[in-house]
This record gives structure tokens, sequence and C-alpha cells, in this order.
């Protein structure tokens, strides 16, 4: 029978996701109340002193892939190689990270192992010794319980939600031959942001703007609160459309969905489709000139004023409380 | 080329979600249903793949009757024919099992390029394309911001945290859309008139050879967790004494600075 709870840990660049620890930290919450052990795969080229770090979190055991093939990621080496380990070990519930790399290759992994995925999680439990995910859906107007019935039973974790917990093993490493053949795509080119950008996706705070922030121009208080609070900068559908940012930037349900501790809507008026993108915030403050704005609703904090006054100053007081 | 969009029909995105009352679903009375935003893009992309390289553009819904509407929509922008899986079997059913009909559907014509969208705003699930290509032994390319194709080569932009990747693979493939790759057209009025002499083929799970087995259920849908009212701030009328007052809170209070 299926047994063990099993993660796959994503690495950039030779270096370790923060999703990876949120994972497996998570894993081993359920491994312990199922009286199971905590697995994870890991592929990448020279990547095998990266499994140590996972045994911080608490893994018991690293499966770990490593050949040139196998970086940069591709879907297909990348799901080859992890459906293969899980075959050969058979692994109960399998968790994956719902950032842009999981959701790719989870939804591959469902066809390679036909089995279900819960995906973009918010909060993962075991019921009946069964995975119960739960998760938002219509973009967060409703919630779905989800019990996957195919084995192993798959969910993709939302990054920034779960709690990273320390819990040290020494996690033993078991190299696997990921058995490739031909690839049948490869990377080209990576381009990447300007250094310092910060994704707004992985952000633990994030100034947004929309229309209200009137221009291009209009960006550059928020750019500068911003690089105050080591924060991203979003943008709405709207903003993004008229040409001010960029499409990477956009939050919402044709844009990114973002979980940060603290998201500060400026000018944007709070559209359902804005919403999807951002209500499973920690905090959220809205500025907005309009004391009817639907942001306001969502809001923890709500400042009914000018951005174009309000931002400036904020971004003094909080230069002050830094110092 | 012979192109095929899988198309889904949802809730228009200002839909008002209400679960039932059992928690077996969502109400579904009073709902305005459109094409799933990100198909748009499919069949927008396949249209011009047509319009470049000829061809035809098939489109494949699995769903109720009222489906029909979303074919034909596409129909009206542009594609040529359609089929409809209309199966009580797959009304529930997860992706996997939706994949499963796709997958069989358009392994009866010929194919060289499949879109599906990045994910349907209903289960916001983002996993068909995918399972789809694994399903057919092709590859595919998610959450696609640009494509072009040169004989088989097939390139595609991807955008991930902090880069874009620029992906090479080969028809045939799977590519999901997501916004940026084009802006969708609307159907035009003669659009609409011939959409409805174009062929719809109708299907059900057993004329296709498929089980329609799902791997996974939603066993209880919930009303989103209540947030508690938030605090208008107001400590004395000037933007300034505002912004001094939501930095305190958010230092003390929320403890996020
Ligand atoms: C299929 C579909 C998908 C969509 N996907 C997305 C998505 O992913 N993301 C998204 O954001 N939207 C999305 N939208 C669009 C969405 O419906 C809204 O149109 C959009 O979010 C509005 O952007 P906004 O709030 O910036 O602009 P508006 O709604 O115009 O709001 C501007 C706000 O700024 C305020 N304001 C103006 N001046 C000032 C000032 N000086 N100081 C303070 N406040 C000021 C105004 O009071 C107003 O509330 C989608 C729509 C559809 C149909
Ligand atoms: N019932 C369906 N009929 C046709 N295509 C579908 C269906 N469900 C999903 N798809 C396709 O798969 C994509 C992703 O859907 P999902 O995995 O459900 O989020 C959609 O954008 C469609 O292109």
């Amino acid at each position: 029978m299926a047994k063990g709870v099993w993660i796959v840990a994503e690495q950039r660049d030779g270096a370790l996701r923060k999703v990876s620890f949120e994972l497996a930290s998570t894993a081993r919450k359920l491994a312990d109340q199922l009286g199971e052990e905590v697995g994870a795969v890991l592929c990448g080229a020279g990547i095998e002193a990266l499994a140590a770090e996972l045994g911080k979190y608490g893994v018991d055991k690293v499966f770990v892939a490593d050949s040139p093939a196998l970086e940069p990621y591709t879907t297909d080496a990348h799901a080859t190689a992890v459906a293969k380990a899980v075959k050969e070990n058979d692994p109960s519930i399998l968790l994956v990270g719902a950032s842009a790399q999981g959701k790719d290759l989870s939804a591959a992994l469902v066809g390679k192992l036909a089995t279900g995925m819960a995906t973009d999680c918010t909060d993962v439990k075991i019921a009946d010794g069964k995975l119960l995910a739960v998760r938002p859906m219509y973009a967060g107007k409703c919630f779905g319980e989800v019990v996957v019935t195919g084995t192993p039973q798959m969910a993709s974790l939302r990054p920034n939600v779960f709690t990273i917990v320390e819990s040290a093993k020494a996690a033993a490493i078991v190299k696997f031959d990921a058995g490739l053949g031909e690839p049948k795509t490869k990377v080209l080119e990576v381009q990447k942001e300007a250094a310092g950008k910060i994704d707004v996706a992985e952000a633990n705070v994030i100034v947004s703007g929309g229309r209200g922030v009137k221009g291009p121009e209009g960006f550059g208080i928020l750019e500068e609160l911003a690089a105050v609070l080591g924060a991203a900068v979003g943008a709405s559908r709207a903003a993004v459309d008229a040409g001010w940012r960029a499409q990477i930037d956009q939050v919402g349900q044709t844009g990114k969905v973002v979980s940060p501790n603290l998201y500060i809507a400026c000018g944007i008026s709070g559209a359902i489709q804005h919403l999807a993108g951002m209500s499973s915030s920690k905090y959220i403050v809205a500025v907005n000139k309009d004391a009817e704005a639907p942001i306001f609703a969502r809001a923890d904090y709500g400042v009914v004023d000018d951005l174009f006054k309000v931002v400036p100053a904020f971004t003094g007081e909080v230069k002050k409380l830094l110092a | 080329m012979n192109i095929v969009v899988c198309v889904k029909q949802v809730p228009d995105t200002e839909a008002q979600i209400k679960v039932k009352g059992d928690g077996s679903g969502i109400e579904e009375g009073g709902i305005k249903w459109v094409m799933n935003p990100y198909d748009e893009y499919g069949v927008e992309e396949a249209l011009r793949l047509k319009e470049k390289f000829g061809g035809e553009v098939t489109v494949v819904c699995v769903g109720p009757a009222r489906t029909m509407e979303t074919i034909r929509t596409a129909l009206a922008m542009g594609a040529d024919k359609g089929i409809q899986i209309d199966d009580p079997a797959l009304y529930n059913a997860d992706a996997y099992a939706t994949a499963t009909a796709l997958a069989a559907a358009v392994k009866s014509a010929p194919y060289d390029i499949i879109f599906c969208g990045q994910r349907a705003i209903d289960d916001d699930s983002g996993q068909v394309g995918s399972i789809l290509a694994e399903l057919l032994g092709i590859p595919s390319v998610t959450f696609a911001t640009k494509l072009e194709i040169d004989g088989q080569k097939v390139k595609a932009v991807r955008p991930i945290e902090g880069a874009q990747l620029v992906i090479e693979t080969s028809l045939p493939c799977v590519i999901t859309a997501t916004k940026g790759l084009n802006e969708p057209r609307y159907a035009s009025l003669p659009g609409i008139m011939k959409a409805k002499k174009k062929p719809v083929d109708m299907k059900t799970a057993a004329a296709l050879g498929v089980a329609a087995e799902s791997k996974s259920k939603v066993a209880k849908f919930t009303p989103p967790p209540a947030r508690p009212p938030g605090k208008i701030i107001c400590a004395d009328d000037t933007p300034e004494g505002k912004a001094a007052e939501l930095a305190k809170l958010l230092r003390e209070e929320a403890k996020v600075i």
C-alpha cells in the first residue's frame, strides 16, 4: 500500500526556493499525523548538497536526480524524473508548490501518474487517514474541500501561505537515475528581469497601483514606497492595459494570484477580478479617494484620501519607523 | 495545419457564486455563462495560425447542452467546426477525466497543435492542458505569452518568477494560453450568421470509448471565510495624519512593517 508523504523540492540556479521549505514543513506535519516518513524529490545538476538543507525542515529521505539534462527546468525532463521516483517508491501523498514551475510540473505529473490533484491549496490536513485539501475556487468566491481518490494524492500549495517550521532530520540521500530519453523541449533563453526587481508572486509586501495612479509617472511614488518596504510593485489590469505597467506585474484573475503579508492597493477600485488575485493576502491596505470603492470591503485598513498626498507621506512615516 | 482548441464554458467573471445549502455544489440559477477568458486567447491564436498557414480550426468542449452557445461563439469568431461532448457521466468530471475525454475526441482526427487555456476560472485547476499532452504523448508549453511556428519548430515565451523563458519544442504539441498572447477578436455579425451553419459533432463518453473516471472530487463547497470588518483610518482629517496612523497600525497592530 502507498506510504509516505512526499514533496517535490524546487530549486533554481543551485538554491532551494522558499516554497520548498513550506512544502517540507507541511509534509512533516501530515506525516507525523500518519506516522509516516517525509520524502523529497530533488532534480537538477550539481545539486546534491541541497539535500541536507531539506533535512532541516523535516525531510527524512531525499531522492536526488542529478544530471545536466535536468538543468534548466523543462517540463518533460523533470516530470519524467519525478514520475519515475514516485512509481518506484509509491508514496501516498505528493505535494508540489503552486509556483510558476510547480504549476507546470504538477499538472504534467497528474497526467503521467494518472491521478488527481487539488491545485493552489491554502490548507491541507489529514481526515480519516486521507488528505483533505482546501482550496479557493471560482476566483476565491467559494472554497472546495477536495479528496483525491487516485494515488498518490496530489496537492499543490499556494506559496507564502504555509508556515515554515524547522524540525531537524539527518536526511538520507538516495540517488536515482532519471531515465531520461531524448528531450522534447528545451530552454533556448532565460530573459531575466532587471536585477533587484522583486516578482509580485514572490513578494512579502506588494504596493499595487490602478487607474487612480493616472499614468506611468504616477507609479514613481509607489516605486519609492516599495523601495523603502522592500516590496514589489503590482498593478491592476486597468494599469496594465493602459500600458503603464508590464503584464507580469498584473494581479488578478487574468494576472497573478498573490498572497503577501501586506498588500497595499492604491487607486484600485477592487473589482471582483482584482480581488480574485489578492484576497488571500494576510493584510490588505486600501488607499482610495472614493469611500464607496469595493476595495474597502476587503481591506483591513482603509484610507479615504488622495493617494498622491497619502502615499508620499506614508513613505516618509515608514522611513522614520525603519530608521 | 489542423488546429484544435479546447474551450470550456464558465460563469461570467462578474457572477455571484452561491454555495448550495448542503455544500454539494454551487447554485447555477441566474448565472450568465461565457467562454473561459483564457480559451479566448487560444481561439484567437488558432485563428491567426490558420490565417497564416491555412488549415482548419476545431473547437472541443465537454459539458451540458448549454455549452453549445460557447462552441457557437468560437465558430462565430472564425473556427470551422465543433465537437460537443455532452454526457452526464462527465458533468462533475475532474481534470483527469475531462482530459481523457478530450484526448479521445482529439485522437479521432489529425492534429498539429492543440490550445487550452492556462486555467479555467471556475475550478481554477490549471491541469487539463498538461494532462491532455501527457495522454497524447506530446510535449506541452504552459502559460504561453508568445508563440512562433516555423515548420515543425515551435518557439514559445513563458513567464516565471523574475524571468521569461524562451522554450523550443516541436509539433504536435499542446500550448496553454495566458493573457499577453494576443487580443481576442469579437465575433462579427456575418460571423455569427455563418456560425449557425457550421457543423458540430455530438459525442458521448461511451461513443468515445472512455470510462470518465475522476481521480479527485470536491467533497464539500463552502463560502469563503468571513474577514473581520476593516478599519477606516481617520486619526485627523489630513493625509499626513492618516499616513502616520496607518504606519503606526501596520507596525504595532499588524506587525507587518
Ligand atoms: C475577464 C476579465 C478578467 C479581468 N482580470 C483582471 C485582473 O486580472 N486584474 C485586474 O485588476 N482586473 C481585471 N479585470 C478588470 C476589472 O474588472 C477592473 O476593470 C479593473 O480591475 C479596474 O482597475 P482599477 O481598479 O485600477 O480601475 P478603476 O476601477 O477605474 O478604479 C480606479 C480607482 O482609483 C480611485 N482613484 C482615482 N484617483 C485617485 C486618487 N487621486 N487617489 C486615490 N484614489 C483614486 C478611484 O476612486 C477608483 O476607485 C478583468 C476583467 C474581466 C472582464
Ligand atoms: N470541460 C471542458 N471542455 C473543454 N475544454 C476544457 C474543459 N475543461 C478544461 N478545458 C480546457 O483546459 C483548460 C484548463 O482547464 P482547468 O484545468 O480545468 O483549469 C481550459 O482553459 C480549457 O482549454
